[in-house]
């Protein structure tokens, strides 16, 4: 029996949405750390959250101000912002039932008691004693899902484009991270900041749960060019952007039809592989990382075209 | 202890597990001795079992609220099961299959020579009126003959514990899939329960589905590809077309999912291009099945559908214009239908109905308004209806003036009291009423589930069961007195 097209979208997206409240609730647990880290002047604040996930305009249409509160409403509650936590969860929740036919009734029941946990415990976010606790129930469950998936789902067409949607916001995410944080870098490097420097490039690797890994597999301290070679070129590393590549790769193979997007994927394999990353300059990292999104977003429009 | 038989008043009802001595029946004995032995703080921690189940199993309806839209609801379940002896249930399930085999007959007849309207037992002129009888489904020749291959029949219990069918649905009946999830919810809060009891199973449902859908495949011996056609997530009933989707390893599909080619033939558009379809299992109704045929606006049908059914590419089930039977009028004719086809008399009887279509009936029924309640021909979910005994004299009068002004559009029947069974409100019990729907499938075999869905009026002296009006449900238990350990 061969995959309806409209199934296939919506494994793709629910896929997506998972990942996306997963890394959502990482970078807000990142941030809430980096704030208690950073001397008080030099904190950043909330505004490069916003910026990650790429709602700033929406945002300043509605708020007045930058403040915390007003931001992890948004970020995580906020029904208009499509990249919240509970909007991505709905959304996971919808895509979810579309296809209750074809993903194992455990994984559809942690969706709904994710999502049933997230609407209910809202709250718990806004004050830091209990926000560490729910952002982690939040991961814990995402993660839940992904395993009950892949440990109870077939690993059939359906498995594989849940895969796709998954690396594929994955590896979209990543970028953005590394993109606003190094962005809003401290400006002025003077000598006295260089230890705080440091903790922010250890932030961005704790965003993408690398920071450990890293240690593992460079065994180097902490450092810009190294940081970026982890991220972006570590064919291991989960949620580093090649091995996210690549895992669509394999995922594409299983399918009907893939010469056109697997020759997509190949291309920017390469792309990210030719990389310098001891080379880059600051503001050659914007487009590099701009480029990259962009071979991404061609990704995703051609699997619309081949598939749905 | 808290549920004490005692104080549970049984008064001019007939109770589903108990005698109006008080004394449980004997199917129930076992459960109401072991209801007796519970503590509060145990009840309580059952129905919290059973609410966590329905949520985290995601069992829900959708209700549309004006200030919130379409939302989900959790599915309002009993904790208390309803039981029948197996004896008795043996006898109402012959009298559905009967019921169904004549329904079919007539169907078809209906939309080939009309025999019975020729014969006169049923007047051609109800014929001429009905709203669902479709003229583009004349003469069409359905797989085996059968037209409803899934039905519900609403049955009700009056005081004197007879067992009546209230109606037939024959178009698009839901309700199934929550009577699988009553029985998986039941099982995870009181596996002890079923080691006592011998509990006849309901799972098989799902796969004698599939059975009957197969059995209508324009291409036998290959492996069917069957589909469940839903109306979109937005449907109230759209958790059971999933449901049964998945139970069955059938696609399920939206109409934009579906094509038909030139080759009049039934596809689906998946990851490497189009599929055939064999069988339809649809739950989207009549009107909205083909653009080209009915609602031209519809967006949830196919355009072509009826083309490919009529060119026996596809089947449907049930067939578009199934639904002519599943009228109040036509209902009040069944008993004679039975007669006229099969020759035998209707083993389940019909709730008596009086047709004002025939003079002497109308006669009746306009001198005795304040006895019976009047419903109209082709209303469903209570709209429309007079309940005599309950209404102004002005509401009275109006309804005979539209009685005498469109009289084949009116039935009445006699009040009904239906039946009650125990109902936990906060940690006892009270009686609530309730009904049964059972289903019946039909394709080369015959099969009525173990049972049906019992709906329960939550609402203390309320008798509208519907889940959307405060209606709940309960597990219903065919319970063998004979087999081992009752």
């Amino acid at each position: 029996m061969s995959m309806l097209s409209r199934v296939a979208e919506n494994l793709y997206w629910l896929g997506r949405y998972i990942e996306r409240a997963e890394n959502t609730a990482r970078l807000i647990t990142v941030n809430s750390n980096l704030l208690l880290d950073l001397p008080r002047r030099v904190r950043l604040g909330w505004q490069p959250i916003v910026d990650i996930i790429g709602a700033s305009d929406l945002y300043k249409d509605q708020h007045d101000a930058v403040d915390e509160r007003s931001v992890l409403r948004f970020i995580v509650a906020s029904p208009t912002n499509a990249g919240s936590i509970l909007h991505s969860l709905t959304m996971a929740r919808e895509n979810a039932r579309t296809v209750r036919d074809i993903i194992p009734r455990e994984a559809w029941e942690q969706i709904n008691h994710l999502y049933a946990l997230v609407k209910e415990d809202i709250n718990r976010v806004y004050t830091q004693r209990t926000r560490f606790d729910f952002l982690r129930q939040i991961i814990l469950g995402a993660q839940t899902i992904t395993g009950l998936l892949s440990g109870t789902m077939t690993h059939d067409e359906g498995y594989a484009f849940l895969r796709v949607g998954r690396n594929l916001e994955r590896a979209d995410m990543g970028t953005r991270i590394i993109d606003v944080r190094s962005a809003s870098l401290l400006p002025d490097l003077s000598g006295e900041l260089t230890p705080f420097e440091n903790i922010q490039w250890m932030s961005v690797l704790k965003s993408m749960t690398g920071y450990q890994m890293y240690r593992r597999s460079m065994r180097l301290r902490v450092r810009r060019a190294d940081v970026l070679r982890f991220l972006l070129q570590n064919l291991q590393f989960p949620r580093s952007f090649l091995h996210c590549v690549s895992a669509v790769e394999d995922c594409l193979w299983e399918l009907p039809n893939h010469e056109k997007p697997i020759a997509l994927v190949q291309s920017l394999q390469r792309k990210v592989q030719r990389i310098n990353t001891d080379k880059l300059e600051q503001s050659q990292l914007h487009d590099t990382l701009d480029n990259l999104q962009l071979g991404l977003a061609k990704i995703s429009t051609e699997l619309k075209h081949s598939y749905f | 202890m808290t549920i004490r038989w005692g104080s549970y008043k049984i008064k001019g009802f007939y109770d589903e597990l108990l005698r109006a001595s008080g004394r449980p029946r004997p199917a129930a004995a076992s459960l109401c001795k072991y209801l007796r032995t519970l503590k509060d703080k145990e009840i309580e921690e059952y129905k919290a079992a059973s609410d966590l189940a329905i949520q985290v199993m995601g069992i829900t309806f959708r209700v549309y609220s004006e200030e919130e839209g379409s939302i989900d609801r959790a599915w309002p379940f009993d904790i208390i099961p309803r039981i029948i002896d197996r004896k008795e249930w043996q006898a109402i399930e012959a009298g559905l299959v009967q019921r169904v085999h004549a329904l079919n007959l007539f169907i078809d007849d209906l939309y080939h020579d009309q025999k019975i309207v020729k014969d006169k037992v049923f007047p051609a002129e109800l014929l001429q009126d009905s709203v669902n009888f479709r003229k583009q489904c004349v003469g069409v020749k359905p797989p085996l003959g059968i037209w409803a291959h899934i039905c519900g029949s609403d049955l009700v219990r009056d005081k004197d514990g007879t067992v009546f069918v209230l109606e037939d649905n024959l178009r698009v009946p839901s309700g199934v899939s929550y009577m699988l999830e009553n029985r998986q919810v039941m099982k995870r809060v009181f596996p002890e329960l079923f080691e006592d009891y011998s509990i006849l199973p309901v799972d098989d449902y799902p796969s004698q589905l599939f059975d009957t859908l197969a059995s209508l495949s324009p291409r036998p011996g290959d492996q069917p590809e069957i589909v469940v056609l839903t109306p979109g997530v937005y449907n109230s009933a759209y958790f059971e077309h999933a449901y049964l989707a998945q139970q069955m390893g059938a696609e399920l599909v939206q109409g934009s999912d579906l094509v038909v080619q030139k080759d009049n033939c039934v596809y689906m558009r998946t990851i490497e291009g189009l599929t055939r379809v064999d069988v339809i299992y649809r739950r989207v109704d009549d009107l909205f099945l083909d653009p080209e045929v009915f609602n031209k606006d519809s967006t949830l049908g196919v355009p072509g559908l009826m083309r490919a059914w009529k060119a026996g590419n596809v089947a449907l089930a049930n067939a578009p214009g199934a639904g002519v039977a599943d009228d109040k009028v036509v209902y009040a004719y069944v008993p004679d239908i039975i007669k006229y086809y099969l020759d035998e008399d209707a083993i389940l009887p019909n709730v008596p109905t009086y047709k004002c279509n025939v003079k002497e009936e109308r006669d009746y029924v306009i001198n005795n308004m304040d006895k019976l309640v009047v419903k109209p021909a082709n209303e469903s979910g209570g709209y429309g209806m007079l309940i005599g005994p309950q209404a102004s004299d002005e509401e009275r009068e109006k309804f005979v003036r539209l009685i005498k002004r469109d009289p084949r559009n009116y039935v009445a029947q006699p009040m009904l009291i239906l039946s009650t069974a125990p109902t936990l409100v906060g940690t006892h019990v009270e009686p609530r009423h309730l009904d049964l729907r059972p289903f019946i499938l039909s394709g080369d075999k015959t099969v009525v589930t173990t049972g049906g869905l019992t709906r329960v009026a939550l609402r203390k002296g309320s008798t509208v069961v519907n889940s959307s009006q405060g209606g709940g449900s309960k597990d219903t238990w065919i319970v063998d007195l004979e087999g081992a350990g009752a």
